[in-house]
């Protein structure tokens, strides 16, 4: 009975009720606890992760709990495969690295008993660590959708925590794009239940047929989630809400919110639909993000600001996520190099970008400002800044040896063997445009110069950033027994053209 | 047409005037009602399906019932954000717009020119 709870299925709930937990706690207790909480829970999520991960790893299997002892139709199941445990590890470490690295920033000042926006990023850090977790573990469609929201609610805060103007307007512009996408996956939703009566996804993937009432709802549902992801063209809010957050936020923003929504778009389209024949899909899908690749990479050519530069690139990398639409479908022989290279950019591209822009923090704190063009001789006073910054860029241009290198190379002989040769171009179009804006950084900076710092960023924050790209590099020494064990759980039908 | 029929095609109207309004209007108030009329067109919807539940044996099916009730508290929680955002914006800056000019530096050359 494939809705029934398994063993080690309550880890689960906890990886739900601890962030959840520590957003309430963090919320009575108020003040400089909120910190205290928020970094006492890091660890904690971590480990859990880690459990089920290992859980995942050591049956073979899905862990699944049935809420209430209710399995689907009449409860909600949880679920978590290879893909969930492997985000939750990822999400747990970007956490936990952004929570130490904001300690800084985000320390309730002494002599003061609350202060609003240390209490504002602490309390929201884990809302959206509660609400990625629900995203990463949900087996229910409407369940994903609440998850969904109590995303874009934590995550527009924290773009407007400084209470700028044109942060309020970047993250009242976020919010409208996310609930225009919200609503649509709401209409969706109510779609595949009317047709259906459930929402459960493994009980939806045996019973849909292409219907046109499911064609509509997979079309709603997918025109949603792509605004919430920012793939071109929908991507207009990324930009200034990403590079005017907080570095902390930022990474977090870039590195992982994005990806709950893409997330949502492959349990869709590989776990709900995976019997839908959707050739064309998959090709609009890769054309929109070969489109979202060479549009993100030349705009971020053309920034002026270290920390736009690194947004465009996000909508950039986010243009590959999509290639995995075209080269993983079906149960081909290269499907799961497509499948492969695509969750290997998503864990590459949130380990990168996030230790890039925790860089970039630490170097507009230092500088007192992010123009690139004033970066001149800056690496010889910040060499572990910059050292983060050319790793991070070496994934993000599919160097090898590193996570990125990783995912283009499957990406790339997936599209080989399939015959489609035009992504492969566009994959390597992008790499040569992201080598261009990765240069732009590092050319001036490793040049001779001199730039006067205000004060020299601190070590243990260096590190911080530092350790994020060594996984991204990491990455790229997976062995193939990761990439099996992020196909547990995976639906494959077989015969599909 | 049956009233199912009828309050159908009334949902998918509303949702296509949302729509339209999101889209077209510049003011993020307006945008921001437009989308709670989005709002009011998906759970006329949600409540069409509904009736549907006779397969399941019931008269009504509760479920979306139940769905409905929960989309329009994230709803209630999303415009609440919304117009709080709206407020402190025309605090801060005295005037409400997503006008890129309004938050757009003089120094972000590239920010400008990006097709909006």
């Amino acid at each position: 009975m494939m809705g029934a709870t398994t063993p080690g299925g309550f880890l689960l709930v906890l990886a739900i009720l601890l962030p959840v937990g520590g957003v309430l706690l963090s919320f009575v207790l108020g003040g400089r606890f909120a910190e205290r909480v928020a970094l006492a829970v890091t660890p904690l999520g971590l480990a859990l992760a880690l459990a089920i991960a290992a859980g995942v790893a050591h049956s073979g299997q899905p862990l699944v709990y049935a809420v209430g002892g209710h399995p689907p139709p009449l409860g909600i199941a949880l679920r978590a495969d290879g893909i969930s445990a492997v985000m939750l590890v990822a999400a747990a470490l970007i956490f936990a690295a952004s929570g130490f690295y904001a300690r800084a920033k985000f320390s309730t000042p002494p002599g003061v008993a609350e202060s609003r926006a240390p209490l504002t990023f602490w309390i929201m850090l884990q809302a959206i660590w509660a609400a990625l977790t629900i995203v990463f573990v949900s087996g229910d469609l409407f369940n994903l959708y609440v998850a969904l929201e109590l995303l874009t609610f934590a995550a527009v805060p924290l773009v407007c925590i400084d209470g700028r103007p044109e942060t309020l307007a970047a993250a009242l512009r976020y919010l409208l794009f996310a609930l225009f996408g919200s609503i649509c996956y709401l209409l969706g939703a109510a779609l595949f239940f009317g047709a259906y009566g459930t929402l459960d996804i493994a009980l939806l993937a045996q019973r849909v047929h292409p219907l046109p009432a499911v064609w509509a709802a997979a079309a709603l549902m997918t025109a949603g989630l792509l605004a919430k992801t920012a793939l071109f063209p929908l991507h207009l809010w990324l930009p200034p809400a990403h590079a005017n957050a907080p570095a902390a936020a930022s990474a977090v923003l870039s590195g992982l919110v994005v990806k709950g929504s893409f997330f949502l778009l492959l349990r869709l389209w590989f776990y709900v639909l995976p019997g839908l024949p959707a050739p064309a899909v998959g090709a609009v899908l890769g054309t929109l993000g070969s489109a979202a690749i060479l549009f993100g990479s030349v705009l971020a050519l053309r920034q002026a600001r270290l920390k736009l530069l690194i947004a465009y690139s996000t909508i950039a990398q986010i243009g590959y996520l999509f290639l995995i639409f075209p080269l993983a479908s079906g149960a081909h022989s290269w499907s799961a190099d497509g499948w492969s290279g695509g969750v290997m950019q998503i864990l590459a591209h949130a380990f990168a970008k996030a230790a890039m822009f925790l860089a970039a923090g630490l170097l507009a704190e230092s500088l007192g400002h992010d123009q690139i063009a004033k970066l001149t001789g800056a690496a010889r006073k910040m060499p572990l800044t910059f050292l983060t910054l050319g790793l991070g860029g070496l994934s993000l241009m599919g160097l090898p040896p590193s996570g990125g290198f990783a995912a283009k190379w499957l990406m790339l002989r997936a599209s080989v063997a399939s015959g489609q040769w035009l992504w492969a171009l566009v994959i390597l179009a992008g790499g040569l445009l992201a080598a261009g804006y990765v240069y732009r950084i590092l050319a001036p900076a490793l040049g001779d110069g001199a730039v006067a710092l205000k004060a020299p960023p601190q070590r243990g924050r260096e590190a911080v950033a530092l350790s994020l790209a060594l996984v991204a590099v990491a990455l790229g020494f997976a062995p193939n027994s990761f990439f099996d064990f992020i196909e547990i759980g995976r639906p494959i039908v077989m015969g599909t053209p | 047409m049956t009233p199912a029929v009828l309050a159908g095609l009334v949902g998918a109207a509303v949702v296509g005037l949302g729509l339209y309004g999101l889209i077209v209007d510049p003011q993020p108030l307006r945008k921001l009602l437009a989308f709670n009329l989005i709002g009011s067109g998906v759970f006329l919807v949600f409540g069409i399906v509904a009736r549907r539940g006779a397969a399941a044996g019931f008269e009504f099916d509760p479920v979306p019932q139940a769905m409905v009730i929960t989309g329009i508290v994230v709803a209630f929680a999303a415009s609440a954000l919304a117009v709080a955002l709206i407020l402190r914006l025309s605090e801060t800056s005295g005037g409400v717009s997503l006008d890129p000019a309004v938050w757009t530096k003089p120094d972000d050359k590239g920010e400008k020119g990006d097709g909006q």
